[in-house]
């Protein structure tokens, strides 16, 4: 219990610290670091004692007076939001804050005191817990480094990173809050310091578009945290119930839930950016990079998949289910489309990030175990490959001026170690024995396990999608050009530490994903379905995929061993006999030299933003009120 | 588990046979439908044997690892496949093979090899989603992906169940086996708008490893034609060796009567055949079920 | 038994022909002639080539990239110049800008004359180049030997 309330309370108390300490220099950078280290130690600690204890515990039975102390919290941040929308003239995003801190206060306020839990630690806690803790944190680690040259580079934006720091730690303290709590008022509470945050964050730059972009993920996530509240009304008043997991229990089969339930799964998809919510994930590049690293892997989406991965067993095999996969098949489908079109290196990553999330939400509404045991595993390699692509990407344009994937063209041999990490990272993202293809085995099969044509349309397709953007962009890495000059390589060590490890844990968690599933996730799903849950993947496959793994490390040694000592010729690359001999240029019919220049394919007109947002934002806004209404109304008469 | 490792073994030993017969089989009836005499059945094996005997030049130091994968998983994703795996997983293999040989074209940094990946990348994504439903409609019918199991699921083919998923796979054999109209990013034929493509900067044994691997590939990939078409009755193998020399004769008689179409007309003809064969016959195998 | 000149892949250059050879060349691959059945391919690529068959004369345009794709060649290799031009510039020999054959550039092992070379001459030429790849072959393994 201590153990939780420190990670819940740390974080907190060490962005107050960092909030006050405006010097830039040593002290501040030491005591991020120590701060970090002790969340990791802590994290291990919790996860270690919940892992061999094995059990699931619930704490805080009667918390009256945090109660009240969150209920001012929420007081707080709605006048925090006023503030904002005033000094922006936005006042739609206060009308929104208004309303559902009216809501919860009015539930919370009148309502009759109901027993339960307020803090929860089980499975999916501990596997929460060392995303938000080991990700979370050394992304903050590379932070350190990496704003020192951000500034540098950008004297154009204010220098504010006390407060940059104190929002990142603001955030993983939300998070874990937000993982611990299985109340929902208090679930509501952390949910939105989240939103709050990466408005905030989002914002750093105070630039007008950074400013727009803020104030769209701010009306989306408290348009989710509106229907969060609603669905806390309900429970409260009609159902009382006050916990989520009580709830989703008590839901499976009952139409009467079916009301705060799709209204929770409503509240994950804005958080989880799933169509037609995608645009605040998108816009929310803008920030330097760490905040989208943040926000694409470890926290903030993160917490939508969650509550999704939370509701599964009431999503099964109900209109709500349907609702969820719908949405999340589609936007898997549509944004991997989307980001063939794309050449902004980050972009590209956004795009996945939500195409991914799409898959983990359609696993989450199917509820069937396998399915959520592929979006469990997803969740986790998502977090790890998606940071290291973030920030290595980061380290790039910090680099190289350019995180545009066409001026990455033959980077393994001008930063031949970023190229490697960033490598690793893609790998991790879709290729065979590595993390993702495996859960999207379990996936696949659970999609057509439970009978929805629809879902496998759109995976097999998403999938075929998939392959040509990461492929494309891992082709440029590899290009190998002659005479290039190796450029100096200023990633701090911060930075590389960060990089480093996190390429290790993605190598450690694929070979190691038997060991997580069976000691992690299949106890969770045990838990979570009431019953004992058969292994999902069978051992052989599971021999041949580390087998596959095992192959691709022996190789490149294998292949030196059996070409050594062959003799060579290097030559240059076939121009059609013009190569001017650097494999650069050639000379064109005026005798003169030329660059040639390889290019990508993006077909903006088949995949290009302009041709297929609009159609998907339309049809997924379209399906989402449709299948609500449907529900709801369904539930009511 | 003796026949799984007795039928690897074949595979690993005959299928270079086989592939390179089939790929000499296929130069004698072009020649033919073009009235010309054409080489020996053997040629294809001259031609290996020559390439392994040239001098070795490369672009770059990284090339022959690459290749050196591309095999290893094609021959991987053929094992897998006839020592009774998991069909999902035989295909998330192919994939990975594939992979492995667009990075030897784009690590090249030549102009047409880039212009060779770009478009096997296309055809990548052109032909993926046929293969996994393919493995899916096995599973609808048979309920497992392994295919040891598929073999042995009952008296009556996989064909009979899945008509349309057989025409859209045989659709996206084309583009496997490298045959016009969908030959885009490589080719056999010289008077193609562009030829060599992918392997313009591969020469010498890492071709020869190039053939090699696509003689592996041929052999699985006929395997598969030959999955729906096997059920536990002995004869049926003879049946499905029938039906695996038909449709390849199906194959070289599309090459040589269609001319090279655009990557677009391949993606919204190959997608579009997937989803009216395909996924209309899933829907219909979801409902019978 | 198995030998390279089993499987000569050749490279067909036009240097700075009237097109007469090149016709030529092409009706070789023609049903009539049919080089394929000796297992000759036109490969269009250096690095896959065996024989390297050029038509017309060298110009002061042409010779680098001649050069260059020659040398883009892997051993052994075989150079068989077809029609007059490519052997010594035929009818264009004095002209300004013409610097003569093909062996004004590299080594050239074949020469077949005619304005243009009948197929059956061209053939000829390429039969004899395949003899000379072998020998070539040998060489080089000696070479490797010593």
């Amino acid at each position: 219990m201590e153990v939780i309330a420190f990670l819940i309370c740390f974080p907190f108390a060490a962005a107050l610290v960092l909030s006050m300490m405006k010097q830039h220099g040593k002290p501040r950078k030491y005591f991020i670091f120590a701060s970090c280290i002790a969340i990791v130690a802590a994290v291990l600690y919790f996860s270690a004692g919940a892992l061999i204890s094995g059990k699931n515990t619930a704490y805080l039975t009667d918390a009256r007076a945090l109660d009240t102390g969150i209920l001012v919290g929420e007081f707080a941040m709605m006048a925090l939001v006023i503030y904002f929308g005033f000094k922006f003239k936005k006042h739609y995003v206060s009308l929104l804050s208004i309303a559902q801190t009216a809501l919860i206060a009015w539930v919370d306020l009148s309502g009759p005191e109901t027993e339960g839990s307020h803090i929860v630690a089980d499975k999916l806690t501990v596997i929460m817990c060392l995303i938000i803790g080991v990700v979370g944190t050394l992304i903050c680690v590379y932070a350190v480094g990496y704003m020192k040259d951000y500034h540098a580079h950008h004297t154009e934006f204010r220098d504010r990173r006390a407060f940059f720091f104190a929002m990142l730690f603001v955030f993983l303290g939300a998070m874990f809050g937000l993982v611990f709590s299985s109340s929902l008022t208090w679930i509501y509470f952390f949910w939105e310091i989240t939103s709050l945050c990466s408005f905030l964050l989002i914002g750093y730059n105070r630039t007008e578009q950074a400013i727009r972009n803020s104030f769209q993920a701010l009306w989306m996530n408290l348009l989710g945290g509106l229907g969060f509240a609603v669905a806390i009304a309900y429970c409260e008043k009609q159902l009382h119930v006050t916990e989520l997991e009580k709830m989703v229990t008590a839901a499976v089969g009952k139409p009467e839930f079916l009301i705060p339930v799709v209204l929770l799964a409503f509240a994950g998809l804005t958080k989880s950016a799933q169509m037609p919510f995608s645009g605040w994930l998108l816009g929310a590049m803008v920030a330097p990079t760490p905040t989208s690293a943040l926000l694409h892997s470890a926290t903030m989406v993160k917490a939508g998949v969650y509550l999704l991965v939370r509701l599964a067993p009431a999503l099964a095999g109900n209109m709500a289910g349907t609702m969820v996969t719908t949405v999340g098949g589609f936007t898997f489908f549509v944004t991997s489309l989307l980001a063939i079109s794309q050449s902004d290196g980050k972009k590209v990553l956004a795009y996945s990030t939500i195409s991914n999330l799409g898959l983990i939400t359609a696993c989450a509404g199917v509820g069937r175990h396998e399915a959520v045991w592929a979006g469990v595993l997803l969740m986790m390699f998502h977090a790890v490959s998606k940071s290291l692509m973030f920030l290595s990407v980061g380290a790039v344009e910090n680099n190289t001026g350019s995180r545009n994937i066409e001026d990455m063209h033959g980077l393994v041999v001008r930063l031949p170690e970023l190229a490697f990490v960033m490598i690793i990272g893609i790998a991790g993202m879709f290729l065979a024995p590595f993390g993702m293809l495996i859960s999207k085995w379990a996936a696949l099969k659970a999609f057509v396990d439970s009978k929805s044509a629809l879902l496998v349309v759109f995976l097999v397709f998403g999938s075929a999608s998939t392959l040509f953007y990461w492929t494309k962009w891992l082709g440029k890495l590899v290009a190998m050009i002659h005479n290039s000059e190796r450029l100096p390589n200023t990633t701090k060590g911060s930075e590389w530490f960060s990089l480093v490890s996190q390429s290790f844990i993605m190598v450690a968690l694929c070979i190691s994903f038997p060991i997580v599933s069976s000691g992690l996730v299949e106890p969770f799903l045990s838990d979570m379905f009431h019953d004992k849950v058969p292994a999902v993947i069978s051992s052989g496959n599971t021999h041949i995929m580390l087998m596959m793994l095992c192959m691709i490390m022996i190789l490149p040694l294998a292949v030196r061993f059996l070409t050594f000592g062959k003799k060579k010729k290097v030559v240059m690359s076939y121009m059609g006999g013009v190569n001017s001999g650097d494999d650069r240029t050639f000379v064109n019919s005026f005798g003169q030299k030329e660059d040639m220049y390889l290019a990508n394919w993006y077909m903006e007109d088949y995949f290009g933003e302009k041709k297929l947002l609009k159609p998907s934002l339309v049809l997924s806004s379209a399906a989402i009120v449709v299948l609500m209404i449907i529900v709801i109304g369904g539930a009511v008469s | 588990m003796k026949v799984s490792v007795i039928s690897v073994l074949l595979y690993l030993v005959l299928g270079p046979v086989a592939g390179g017969l089939l790929a000499g089989i296929d130069r004698k009836i072009t020649a033919r439908m073009q009235g010309r005499r054409g080489p020996s059945v053997l040629q294809p094996f001259y031609d290996l044997f020559k390439l392994f005997h040239k001098q070795v030049v490369v672009v770059n130091d990284v090339q022959d690892f690459l290749v050196w994968g591309f095999l290893v998983f094609i021959v991987f994703t053929g094992g897998l496949f006839f020592a009774g795996g998991d069909l999902l997983l035989v295909f998330f293999a192919l994939t990975l093979a594939g992979i492995f040989f667009v990075m030897s074209a784009c690590s090249a940094n030549s102009p047409y090899s880039s212009m060779g990946a770009q478009r096997e990348l296309m055809q990548m994504m052109a032909y993926e989603p046929m293969v996994l439903l393919v493995a899916i409609g096995f599973y609808d019918v048979t309920g497992s992906f392994s295919v040891s199991d598929i073999i042995h699921a009952g008296s009556v083919p996989a064909i009979a169940y899945m008509p349309g998923i057989f025409i859209g796979f045989l659709w996206i054999l084309v583009i496997k086996f490298r045959k016009s109209p969908f030959d885009l990013s490589t080719t056999h034929h010289a008077h193609q708008e562009m030829v060599k493509g992918l392997t313009t900067e591969l020469s010498g044994n890492i071709l020869a490893l190039v053939e090699l691997s696509h003689w592996y590939e041929n052999v699985f990939l006929l395997g598969v034609v030959g999955l729906f078409v096997v059920t536990n009755a002995w004869w049926s193998g003879i049946i499905a060796v029938a039906v695996c020399l038909l449709s390849y004769f199906s194959e070289i008689l599309t090459d040589n009567i269609f001319p090279r179409v655009k990557w677009d007309f391949m993606l919204k003809s190959t997608w579009t055949v997937t989803m009216v064969a395909g996924v209309v016959n899933l829907l219909i195998l979801t409902m019978i079920r | 038994m198995l030998k390279v000149s089993k499987s000569p892949w050749l490279l067909h250059y036009d240097g700075s022909s009237c097109n007469g050879c090149d016709i030529e060349v092409l009706a070789c691959l023609t049903p009539v002639y049919d080089v394929e059945r000796f297992g000759v391919i036109n490969t269009g690529n250096p690095k896959h080539a065996d024989i390297f068959l050029i038509t017309g004369g060298i110009n002061a345009q042409n010779a680098p990239v001649v050069k260059q794709i020659y040398a883009q060649m892997p051993n052994p290799k075989v150079v068989v110049a077809v029609g007059i031009c490519a052997c010594n510039g035929g009818i264009f020999k004095d002209c300004y800008n013409i610097d003569g054959g093909v062996d004004t550039a590299i080594p050239v092992d074949i020469y077949v004359p005619g304005c243009a070379a009948r197929p059956e001459a061209i053939i000829d030429g390429v039969v004899r180049a395949v003899a000379l790849l072998d020998e070539k072959r040998k060489n080089m393994r000696k070479e490797a030997a010593q």
